[in-house]
C-alpha cells in the first residue's frame, strides 16, 4: 500500500460565471515512482475530468508544465511524488495571466519577450546555398548551447521577487537571452545595441540580485553567473557612453 | 462568428509547420500557424539526436555525399519509399543544415587532432585533420554507412526549433497558440481553410486561407506505451479522414524505437548507441552481435526492436514490476562524454529513473515512436484529394520513410520538406486566386457546434471517454505491435469497431465549459478509433513483412505483390476504412535488394524466392 496523498489544488474558471477561485482536494493513493504528471493525469481522469493543467513532452524537455508545487515553480512532469511530503500544495505560476485551474499563458509573454529582445541572429550577411558554412570552434558552440538549453518554462519569471513587483521587468529568462546572443559570433549587433535593450531599469539594473531564478532553474542554468556577467559589462558600457557623450559636447 | 482570413494557415507550429511559414512569409505572403501549445513546446523538441545531411566534414564521413545517404535512406525504408522523394531530400538536406547554422543552431563542431570514440563496447581512435576545424560535426547512427547525424549535444531538436522560432518571430509571423483545427472547410475539390477551438476559451474561429498546410505529428497516441508527447494524437491525421476524400498514406507503418525507458517510455536517444553504448540481457550480455553480426546495435530501429522482442520472448529479458525490459549500457563513455554529449539522458536518467548512468545500467524495451504514415501527399507536399491542402513533417506520408525511418531523418525531414514544400507552397500562392464560401465556412462550424453540443449533454451515450481511450491503447497496444498475425489482426479489427461505436456515444462528466480537458479528447476520440482502424486493418490486409511491419504469418518481404502504398481513407457511415494501393515509386534508382541487415527472405519482383 502506498501513502495516502492528499493535493489541495488551486481552481477557477475564467470561463465560467459561476465559479470563484478556491482550492479543491483530492486524496491519491502514491504508486511506485510516480510523478505528479502521473499524479494529476489520474486525478483528471479518475476524479476530475475538468481540471485543467499543461503537460506535454512530459521528460522535462518541453517547458509546458511549470507550476508552484508547494510553494516552490518547479517542472511538475519531473517532480517525483516521493520527494514531497503527504500533503501536497498546487498553484499556478504568478505573473502569467490564468487560462484556468493550473494552466497559465506563457506563449503570449514569451512570444512578448522575444519580440523585446530581437532573440534571433541580427547580421547583414545573406545565406549563399551553396558556401561551406562558417567554422565556428566548439568550445563556442558549447557554450552557446549551454545558455540556449533555457526551456521558457516560465520558473525563473515566477520566482522573480521584481518580476512579481514590476510588470515591466524582463526577467531572468530574457537577460540569459541576451547573454546567448552576446556570446555568439554570428550576431553583429553591438554592445551599445544590447546596452539599450536591458541597460535600464526594466532590464539588468532592475535585478534585486535575490537570485532565486538560479535556485528553481529546471535545467540548472548558470543564470547567477550571467547576470552577473551582464551587470558588469552593461555598468561598463554606461561608463563608456557616459564618457563618449562628454567627448562629442 | 469570428472569421480570420490569411494566405497561407500553417496548422502545427513544430519545425516543419514552422519552417514552411518562414519561407511563405519571406516571400511577403500573409502566414498564420496554429498551435495546441506554444510553439517551443511542440514534439520537434524532444528530439534529441540529431539530423542527418551528408556533409562530409569530419574524419568518419569522409567519401560521405548525397548518394550514399540516398542508399542508406532507401534500404532503411526496405524499398518501401518514393525514391524521388528520398532523392530530393539527399540534396537538399546539406543545404538546410547550413541554412539552420546561419540562422543561429549551435551546431558542435569538428575539434582538430586525435580523439577516442567507442563502437560495441569497444575502444578505438580517430583523427581530425587541422584544415577541418570548426565546421560541422557528425554522429554515427543506426542503419548508415558514415557519420552523418549532425547534433547540439542531445538537444538537438530543442536548438532547431528554438532556432526557428526565432526566424518566426524575427518575419513576425503569427502564431496563435492553443488554437486547435477541428475540421477543414472544403467543398470536396478545394480546401479553404479550417474551424478552430480556442483552447483558452473554447470558442470556435474560423480560418480562412488561400492554402491550408498540415504538419501536426506524428500519432503515437493511439498506442499506450509511446515515446510521444501528449499532444501527439494524429490531429492532422484525422482532419484529413474526416474530409473522405483525403488519405492515409501506409498506416500500418508504425514504428518502434529500441530505447524508451521502463517505466516512463520516455526517450532514451539513438545516439547512446550511435556513440558506442551497447544492449544487455538479464545476464548482463551483449547479444546484438549474434542476431546481426555486422551491424549489431546499429542496425535499423525496426530490426533491433524485434531482437530485443524475440530476445525477451527467449527469457532473456530482465523481469520487472513492469514487465520485462533490457539494458542499455554506456557506463563505458565516461563522464565528460556523458555529461556533455548525452547531457539530456543524463537528466532524464537521474530525474525519472533515480538512476546514474555513468555507474548505472539503464532498463529500456523498444516502445511506440514514430508514424511513417501520414496524410499523403506529392513530392511538392500537395495533399492528394483537395487543391490548396498541403502537408509536411511526421503529419504527412511524403513518403521519404517507406517501412522504417532511420534515425536523425525525421528531424531532417521537418527542415528539407518545410523547405521544398514551403518553395512550392510560394509556387501555388503566386498563381492563385482564391473565393470564399462563406455559407460553407459556417456550415461547417456549425456541424462542430451541434457535435460539441451534443457531446455535452450526452445526447449520444454517456461513454467514459478516458476508458474508450485505454481500451483502444490496450487493442492497439496488444494486437498491432512489433509482430504481427493474422489471428491477433483481425481480432484487433473487430475489436476497435466496437470501440468505434463507443466512441460515437461518449458524453461529458463535466460541465465543457471554457478550454474543458474533457471535451478536447471527446472531440477527437472518434477519429484516434478510426485512425487506429486504418493501422490495424492496412496491417492485416497487407500480407507480407516489410521493414517494421513484421508478419508471424508472412515472414517474407514480397516485392511480386506488394512493392505498394496503402492508401486509406474514411468515409461517411462506414466502421472499416476503404483502402486503395499505389506503387511505392515511380523510379527505381536503387532497385530492391537486400538490406544488408534483419533476416532477408524476400520474393522478388519476378517471383523468384531469394535468401533464407
Amino acid at each position: 500500500m502506498g501513502r495516502k496523498l492528499k493535493f489541495e489544488i488551486f481552481r477557477y474558471n475564467p470561463n465560467d460565471p459561476k465559479l470563484v477561485p478556491h482550492t479543491d482536494l483530492f486524496d491519491l493513493e502514491e504508486t511506485d515512482s510516480m510523478t505528479l504528471f502521473i499524479a494529476l493525469t489520474r486525478i483528471r481522469e479518475e476524479q476530475d475530468p475538468s481540471l485543467q493543467f499543461d503537460f506535454c513532452c512530459r521528460a522535462g524537455i518541453c517547458g509546458s508544465c511549470a507550476m508552484v508545487i508547494n510553494g516552490r515553480p518547479g517542472l511538475a512532469c519531473k517532480t517525483l511524488t516521493k520527494e514531497l511530503p503527504n500533503n501536497i500544495t498546487l498553484m499556478p505560476l504568478p505573473v502569467f495571466k490564468l487560462i484556468g485551474d493550473l494552466s497559465v499563458d506563457t506563449g503570449t509573454w514569451f512570444r512578448a519577450m522575444n519580440e523585446n529582445v530581437g532573440s534571433w541572429i541580427h547580421t547583414d550577411k545573406s545565406f549563399d546555398p551553396n558556401a561551406q558554412e562558417e567554422r565556428m570552434e566548439n568550445a563556442v558552440a558549447e557554450e552557446i548551447y549551454e545558455l540556449e538549453r533555457c526551456v521558457e518554462c516560465g520558473c525563473c519569471v515566477a520566482a522573480c521577487g521584481t518580476a512579481n513587483m514590476r510588470e515591466d521587468f524582463v526577467g531572468a529568462v530574457a537577460l540569459n537571452r541576451i547573454a546567448r546572443f552576446m556570446l555568439d559570433p554570428r550576431d553583429e549587433r553591438t554592445e551599445k545595441e544590447y546596452f539599450e535593450i536591458i541597460g535600464t531599469d526594466e532590464g539588468i539594473f532592475g535585478c534585486m540580485g535575490l537570485l532565486a531564478c538560479e535556485d528553481v532553474c529546471p535545467k540548472n542554468l548558470p543564470l547567477q553567473d550571467q547576470l552577473g556577467i551582464l551587470r558588469r559589462k552593461m555598468g561598463w558600457t554606461a561608463v563608456k557612453q557616459l564618457f563618449n557623450f562628454r567627448k562629442t559636447r | 462568428m469570428e472569421i480570420i482570413f490569411t494566405d497561407l494557415l500553417c496548422v502545427g507550429a513544430g519545425l516543419a509547420g514552422e519552417r514552411v511559414a518562414v519561407q511563405a512569409s519571406s516571400a511577403g505572403f500573409d502566414v498564420i500557424c496554429l498551435s495546441i501549445v506554444p510553439p517551443r513546446r511542440s514534439h520537434s523538441s524532444a528530439a534529441q539526436g540529431g539530423m542527418q545531411a551528408s556533409l562530409g566534414n569530419c574524419c568518419m564521413a569522409d567519401g560521405d555525399c548525397p548518394d550514399v545517404h540516398f542508399q542508406d535512406t532507401v534500404k532503411g525504408s526496405d524499398w518501401g519509399c518514393d525514391q524521388e522523394v528520398a532523392r530530393l531530400f539527399v540534396d537538399t538536406a546539406p543545404v538546410a543544415v547550413r541554412e539552420m547554422a546561419f540562422w543561429g543552431t549551435p551546431w558542435n563542431r569538428i575539434v582538430a587532432g586525435r580523439s577516442i570514440y567507442y563502437k560495441g563496447g569497444k575502444q578505438f581512435e580517430k583523427t581530425e585533420a587541422t584544415e577541418r576545424e570548426g565546421f560541422i560535426t557528425a554522429r554515427d547512427f543506426g542503419g548508415t554507412a558514415k557519420w552523418r547525424t549532425c547534433y547540439t549535444s542531445d538537444g538537438t531538436g530543442h536548438t532547431l526549433l528554438y532556432t526557428m522560432d526565432n526566424k518566426v518571430v524575427e518575419l513576425g509571423v503569427k502564431v496563435h497558440d492553443r488554437t486547435e483545427a477541428v475540421a477543414l472547410i472544403h467543398d470536396g475539390v478545394t480546401c479553404s481553410g479550417v474551424v478552430a477551438r480556442c483552447l483558452k476559451t473554447g470558442a470556435l474561429r474560423i480560418y480562412l486561407a488561400k492554402a491550408t498546410l498540415v504538419a501536426t505529428g506524428g500519432f503515437g497516441r493511439i498506442y499506450r506505451e509511446t515515446t510521444n508527447a501528449v499532444i501527439n494524437d494524429g490531429g492532422g491525421a484525422i482532419l484529413a479522414l474526416d474530409t473522405g476524400i483525403v488519405p492515409i498514406g501506409n498506416p500500418e507503418a508504425v514504428q518502434f524505437h529500441p530505447t524508451g525507458i521502463v517505466p516512463t517510455n520516455i526517450l532514451v536517444t539513438e545516439g547512446c548507441r550511435g556513440d558506442g553504448g551497447t544492449l544487455l540481457d538479464v545476464n548482463k550480455e551483449r547479444f546484438m552481435p549474434e542476431y546481426e553480426p555486422k551491424k549489431a546495435e546499429l542496425a535499423s530501429r525496426d530490426v533491433v526492436s524485434r531482437w530485443m522482442t524475440h530476445h525477451i520472448r527467449r527469457g532473456l529479458g530482465v523481469k520487472s514490476a513492469y514487465g520485462d525490459h533490457l539494458w542499455l549500457d554506456i557506463r563505458h563513455l565516461g563522464v565528460q562524454h556523458i555529461r556533455t554529449k548525452l547531457r539530456e539522458v543524463d537528466e532524464i536518467c537521474q530525474n525519472f529513473l533515480g538512476i546514474d548512468p555513468v555507474k548505472d545500467l539503464i532498463p529500456v524495451r523498444p516502445t511506440q515512436h514514430y508514424s511513417m504514415s501520414g496524410i499523403k501527399t506529392n513530392k511538392d507536399g500537395a495533399a492528394y484529394g483537395l487543391n490548396g491542402l498541403f502537408s509536411a513533417g511526421e503529419a504527412a506520408c511524403w513518403d521519404l520513410h517507406g517501412f522504417n525511418r532511420l534515425g536523425g531523418n525525421s528531424l531532417a525531414e521537418t527542415v528539407v520538406a518545410g523547405k521544398i514544400v514551403g518553395e512550392k507552397v510560394v509556387e501555388f500562392l503566386r498563381g492563385y486566386e482564391a473565393s470564399f464560401s462563406t455559407s460553407l465556412a459556417l456550415d461547417t462550424a456549425k456541424r462542430q457546434q451541434e457535435r460539441i453540443e451534443r457531446i455535452i449533454s450526452c445526447k449520444d451515450g454517456k461513454e467514459n471517454v478516458f476508458e474508450v481511450r485505454n481500451a483502444m491503447q490496450d487493442e492497439m497496444m496488444d494486437r498491432v505491435g512489433i509482430f504481427r498475425n493474422g489471428n491477433d489482426l483481425q481480432t484487433a479489427v473487430d475489436n476497435l469497431q466496437k470501440i468505434h461505436d463507443r466512441a460515437q456515444k461518449v458524453g461529458l462528466r463535466s460541465s465543457g465549459v471554457g478550454a474543458n480537458p474533457e471535451l478536447a479528447l471527446a472531440l477527437k476520440i472518434r477519429g484516434m478509433l478510426r485512425l487506429a482502424l486504418c493501422v490495424a486493418y492496412g496491417a492485416l490486409t497487407r500480407t507480407e513483412s516489410r521493414g517494421c511491419h513484421a508478419r508471424e504469418d508472412y515472414t517474407e518481404r514480397n516485392d511480386r505483390d506488394w512493392l505498394k502504398r496503402t492508401l486509406a481513407t474514411w468515409r461517411d457511415g462506414d466502421n472499416l476504412p476503404h483502402l486503395d494501393y499505389e506503387p511505392v515509386s515511380k523510379s527505381f534508382d536503387l532497385p530492391p535488394g537486400d538490406r544488408g541487415y534483419g533476416v532477408c527472405k524476400i520474393i522478388s519482383c519476378d517471383g523468384a524466392v531469394i535468401g533464407a
